[in-house]
């Protein structure tokens, strides 16, 4: 014990570029392996819930139209100013148990992940469109354009990685999302999102919350703003419940439950296609 | 065709009026298309094939009685005629056709070299050319489309389907980079009545390139063309329960979609029905890609083609009696040029022919049920009673069927019924703006986003508005333009994956 | 619009240079036009009307007095047999051929056409122009065929070709006036429309596709597009012009496609030789031999048609 007074971190929610406390004042406590308190995480409400996807909405439009090079820069970014907070990370996920070997793989997976899918931000259209050779005399070519607004039940295990692998394809690809960080430690995900918050990343493209995914789920599959819906969670009477009401406006259900984000298999770039339409554009030729 | 009756409403009539007043055009100069030469009666003739009196399900590749040994009877929508009976499937049918699916999956089809099973669906296609005036006339005598619509283009466009995708069958793996794809299993597909063969073909042909087997049902109104497929499948020498057909009504798709032991869904109809089946899925472990409904913008600019503008809106709203999911059913012109189009769309529905289908000069058939009628008579009543500006051909309809005359909407607003909800017949509504983004914010102001068409000579322009409209298919210069290599399908409330080209073989597969 | 029975030009001003035509959508809407199906007595109407349409013309260098004369004769009375068929609408000639045109045809309701303004090329003075066109008119020239400056219009100069036309209109009296755009040297319909556009300001009585003398000559793309400038410049201005297609159409199921466009195009008021010719030669032989087989039921064949 140091004779000095620690400082001890408010975690709040990450909505619009700013960090705000949540609006129903409620808070929950994360305890470390041993049972001591880690910390208090703001408990997201339906409100908070509501307020961050006005926010991922309004800023929908800004994103997708910057272009890939500049989403590519502002990826590599985030890798950068979390290469340059490794130390911090390392420590954060050994607080929630993990060893140093696998906070820090941990933390060097998640910086390497961005940049491999900041690579891919100038690339996936040209892998992934096509020029269509039609029958009659027109240019045809299809291309992924990004999907709009994405709710992303992030995976509770690997809190940093899981969040980022998720995160990553998603905003590459132009579209905003709303995150619900992994419920046992979500701590990393706030810290993350300063990280963000450094990284050039405008306001609203990122947004996280924390929380209980028992009392927001039903809200990820209700709310008419959402274009899809990315699920790493488990429990099946959620992910029904979700699924029913994705059928309301017709949103997109990606199912990412059974993922060893640790692996080769948590960089698909299939997971940026997962979240892009496919639009067809057609013009005559002739003179 | 000879003198009409006029179909103007006072209001109408003094908005076109106006309407001619202020602009050059002027409306006092009118040109007479009820002209002393007429096209002579062209009916295509009919007699080179005979129907069955009655059809049965296609079930392991053989044609089998319903278990329940109910049929119902399928006419024709221009003359209210019974042209056969059809066996009504029930669920215990759409069982038997699942485990003959997945038999034939497990022993024949997913054992078969990829090359081989290519030249079956080139079979297919092959056959179905050889009997593409059969198919024609079949097609729209069950469903009511121009002869002249079945016969260029949804047969054509059926067998290409076909062509194109016996080609991936032998080169998937190189379709996806660093995946191996593998099929699914067995495909359940229902589809609708507006491209009866067409949407059969979009729906096989993708789904056995990919190595899956099919159970299909095709729709209740429709069943003809997709019965004489099987017949086309069995002459293929397709191997027994690759693809079974499965006739009935909701309740057969119901059944198809449901059954436990398919592996993926694909849907083609209507919004509310897609709603259904995406929550009748949740928690299943069953793919599915839903082809739904739209209700698209169609951009005029001032500095459009405007003549060929005019053909494009025409083809655009009356391709198929307007019964298309892709419909440019919305017209947003800009208004220095307002009065130019609605003019010469005016014109130009007068010169549509409304009627028989079977002549080969008709241009708008018979409306596919009578459900269908009153629905979008209903909607022509609703137009009417938001205050909307209207004009009608003056063309004279058919005393028997199912018949509706082309239709303008004009004075609406974005907030009107015949705005906002599809009506899937010949109505078009027509609204104006001013400047690029009013004309992209009325475009994207729906729920649906499955098509759009914009009209400028300007290239720059195109790019910005075909990148800002939110929807899945985009024509620029032209409108209602379908390719097997060309990917289809909706953002939004239109559905859920692509059908057509590489990015229709998707759905089909798992990485 | 007239003073005196004698054509005012309209202003240069008028003429709209920002109209756009996409050639896709050009064949989008005369794929429609083609499938229309006339068969029966809708076949008969339209080949009796053709055959009324027609300009029967000779524009060679070997034409003879005999071959003038023999025209004029087969314009009168296309088929020996059949009473019923009309008269040819025109004979179209050289000017030097005009007197003795106007001379066989005399009361027989035929107009004589001749081409002038040094045709077919036009690359001549003005004043040879105006010369050439002033010999023919006063020959008896019921209609000039003149020819457009390509080469002014090509680099631009749409002032000057709008000035030529006007001043032929003034020269043509009462003598109606075609333009030929010759379109085969045009190259886009855009282009084709503008020339239409400045005809018609110009003076314009009829707007005419080709001088025959070029590939392609007449061609769907090329009439729709006039067609529709036509449309457009009645309905600005309550003028009604006519329009000829010459040149390269030889079938009897080609003409019936023509009279499809017009028909859906313009209407009644220009289904007929006032306002619509075919510039032809051996159109006409080939639009008889449908229409009696049509009256006989039995095919028929070439050698049983005098040539002209």
């Amino acid at each position: 014990m140091s004779d000095r007074l620690n400082i001890n971190k408010t975690y709040k929610l990450y909505i619009g570029g700013k960090f705000p406390r949540t609006e129903s004042g409620r808070a929950y406590t994360i305890e470390d392996s041993k049972g001591n308190t880690l910390c208090h995480m703001s408990r997201a409400s339906r409100k908070d819930f509501r307020e961050a996807i006005v926010a991922c909405q309004s800023a929908i439009k800004g994103w997708a139209n910057r272009t890939a090079f500049n989403r590519s820069q502002i990826l590599y970014r985030i890798a950068e100013m979390l290469e340059g907070r490794k130390a911090q990370f390392v420590d954060e996920l050994i607080s929630t148990g993990a060893t140093k070997g696998s906070a820090t793989k941990e933390v060097e997976l998640s910086i390497d992940r961005l940049v491999y899918f900041a690579g891919w931000a100038d690339k996936y259209t040209q892998v992934f469109g096509s020029v269509n050779p039609v029958a009659t005399s027109h240019f045809n070519f299809s291309t992924p354009e990004s999907m709009g607004l994405i709710a992303i039940m992030a995976p509770d295990e690997h809190p940093l990685l899981g969040l980022v692998s998720n995160l990553a394809p998603c905003i590459v690809g132009g579209n905003t999302c709303v995150i619900l960080a992994s419920e046992v430690n979500p701590f990393i995900a706030i810290s993350f999102a300063e990280v963000l918050n450094s990284s050039d990343v405008p306001g609203g493209v990122v947004n996280i919350l924390t929380g209980f995914k028992s009392e927001l789920y039903k809200h990820f599959g209700t709310h008419m703003n959402v274009n899809a819906i990315i699920c790493c969670a488990d429990n099946k009477d959620q992910i029904i419940n979700m699924q029913e009401n994705a059928a309301l406006n017709v949103k997109r259900f990606i199912l990412r439950n059974k993922v060893n984000w640790m692996s080769d298999a948590g960089q698909d770039p299939y997971f940026i296609m997962d979240t892009q339409e496919i639009k067809t554009a057609w013009h005559p030729i002739g003179i | 065709m000879s003198k009409k009756e006029k179909v103007l409403d006072k209001k109408s009539k003094k908005a076109i009026e106006d309407i001619a007043m202020n602009g050059s055009i002027n409306n006092s100069r009118k040109l007479n298309f009820d002209t002393s030469w007429q096209y002579a009666p062209a009916p295509e003739s009919t007699d080179h094939f005979k129907l069955k009196k009655k059809y049965d399900l296609f079930i392991n590749g053989k044609f089998v009685k319903p278990t329940d040994g109910k049929y119902y009877k399928t006419i024709n929508p221009a003359t209210t005629e019974t042209l056969a009976e059809i066996a009504y499937g029930t669920d215990k049918d759409v069982d038997k056709a699942v485990k003959a699916a997945r038999k034939a999956y497990n022993e024949v089809w997913s054992k078969l070299p990829r090359k081989e099973i290519a030249k079956y669906i080139y079979r297919i296609a092959r056959l179905l050319q050889e009997r593409s005036r059969e198919f024609a006339v079949v097609e729209t005598l069950n469903g009511g489309k121009p002869i002249r619509e079945s016969r260029d283009i949804d047969i054509p466009l059926a067998a290409a389907h076909f062509f194109y995708n016996a080609g991936w069958a032998d080169k998937l793996h190189y379709a996806f980079p660093g995946k191996s794809p593998q099929p699914l299993g067995v495909a359940g597909q229902v589809i609708p009545w507006n491209f009866p063969l067409l949407m059969a073909a979009w729906k096989i042909a993708p789904a056995l390139a990919t190595g899956n087997t099919v159970v299909i049902k095709p729709a209740e109104t429709t069943p003809l063309t997709a019965l004489l497929l099987a017949e086309v499948i069995q002459e293929a020498g397709l191997p027994d329960g690759v693809v079974n057909i499965v006739t009935g009504f909701g309740d057969t798709g119901a059944a198809i979609v449901n059954h436990p032991d398919v592996n993926k869904v694909a849907f083609t109809g209507s919004t509310k029905v897609g709603k259904i089946i995406q929550k009748a899925l949740a928690g299943t472990e069953k793919k599915y890609t839903l082809e739904l409904g739209g209700k698209a913008a169609n951009i005029i600019f001032e500095d459009a083609p405007i003549d060929q503008a005019i053909e494009g809106v025409i083809n655009g709203i009356f391709f198929n009696q307007g019964h298309v999911c892709c419909a440019g059913s919305r017209l947003l012109v800009q208004e220095s040029v307002f009065k130019t189009v609605i003019k010469k769309l005016q014109d130009r529905i007068e010169n549509l022919i409304v009627g028989d289908p079977m002549d080969k000069n008709t241009d708008i058939g018979a409306i596919n049920s009578k459900m269908q009628l009153d629905k979008i008579k209903e909607y022509y009543e609703i137009g009417k009673s938001e205050g909307a500006s209207s004009f009608q051909s003056s063309c004279n309809l058919p005393k028997k069927g199912f018949f509706f005359r082309p239709t303008l909407f004009w004075d609406v607003a974005q907030s009107h019924r015949v705005v906002q909800e599809e009506i899937f017949g010949p109505v078009l509504t027509i609204q104006t703006f001013r400047t690029v983004q009013e004309a992209i914010d009325k475009a994207n102001n729906t729920a649906y986003g499955l098509s759009g068409g914009v009209w400028t000579d300007k290239g720059s322009k195109i790019f910005n508005v075909v990148n800002k409209i939110r929807a899945g298919v985009l024509w620029a210069n032209t409108y209602n333009k379908f390719d097997p290599t060309s990917p289809f399908g909706g953002y939004k409330e239109s559905g859920l994956g692509r059908e057509g080209g590489l990015h229709g073989l998707t759905p089909y597969l798992k990485m | 619009m007239s003073k005196n029975g004698i054509y005012t030009p309209l202003d240069f001003k008028n003429v709209d240079f920002n109209v756009s035509i996409d050639e896709v959508g050009v064949g989008d809407r005369l794929a429609r036009i083609k499938s229309r199906s006339i068969k029966k007595a809708s076949k008969v109407e339209a080949t009796l009307m053709a055959i009324n349409m027609i300009d029967l013309t000779t524009l060679e260098g070997m034409d003879s007095p005999a071959k003038v004369r023999q025209l004029c004769s087969k314009a009168m009375r296309p088929h020996e047999e059949y009473e019923n068929i009309p008269s040819t609408a025109a004979v179209c000639v050289y000017p030097n051929y005009v007197a003795l045109a106007k001379k066989e045809l005399k009361g027989s309701g035929v107009n004589v056409a001749a081409v002038s303004t040094a045709f077919p090329s036009g690359n001549a003075p003005m004043s040879i122009k105006i010369e050439d066109t002033k010999f023919a008119v006063d020959a008896g020239a019921d209609e000039i065929d003149m020819v457009i400056s390509r080469g002014k219009f090509l680099c631009g100069e749409y002032n000057f070709v709008f000035d030529e036309i006007a001043k032929i209109k003034e020269v043509c009296g009462k003598a109606h006036l075609k333009v030929i755009l010759e379109t085969g040297e045009l190259e886009t319909l855009d282009k084709v429309r503008l020339a239409s556009d400045i005809a018609m300001e110009a003076g314009a009585d009829f707007i005419k596709t080709s001088t025959g003398k070029i590939q392609p000559a007449a061609t769907m793309p090329v009439t729709l597009v006039m067609l529709e400038a036509i449309r457009e410049f009645y309905y600005r201005t309550g003028k009604m012009i006519g329009m000829k297609p010459a040149g390269g159409i030889k079938q009897h199921k080609d003409a019936l496609k023509y009279l499809v466009m017009v028909k859906e195009t313009l209407g009644e008021a220009w289904l007929n030789n006032k306002y619509f010719r075919f510039g032809a030669s051996s159109l006409a032989n080939e639009l008889l031999m449908q229409l009696v087989k049509e009256y006989t039921g039995n095919y028929q064949a070439p050698e049983y048609f005098s040539i002209d």
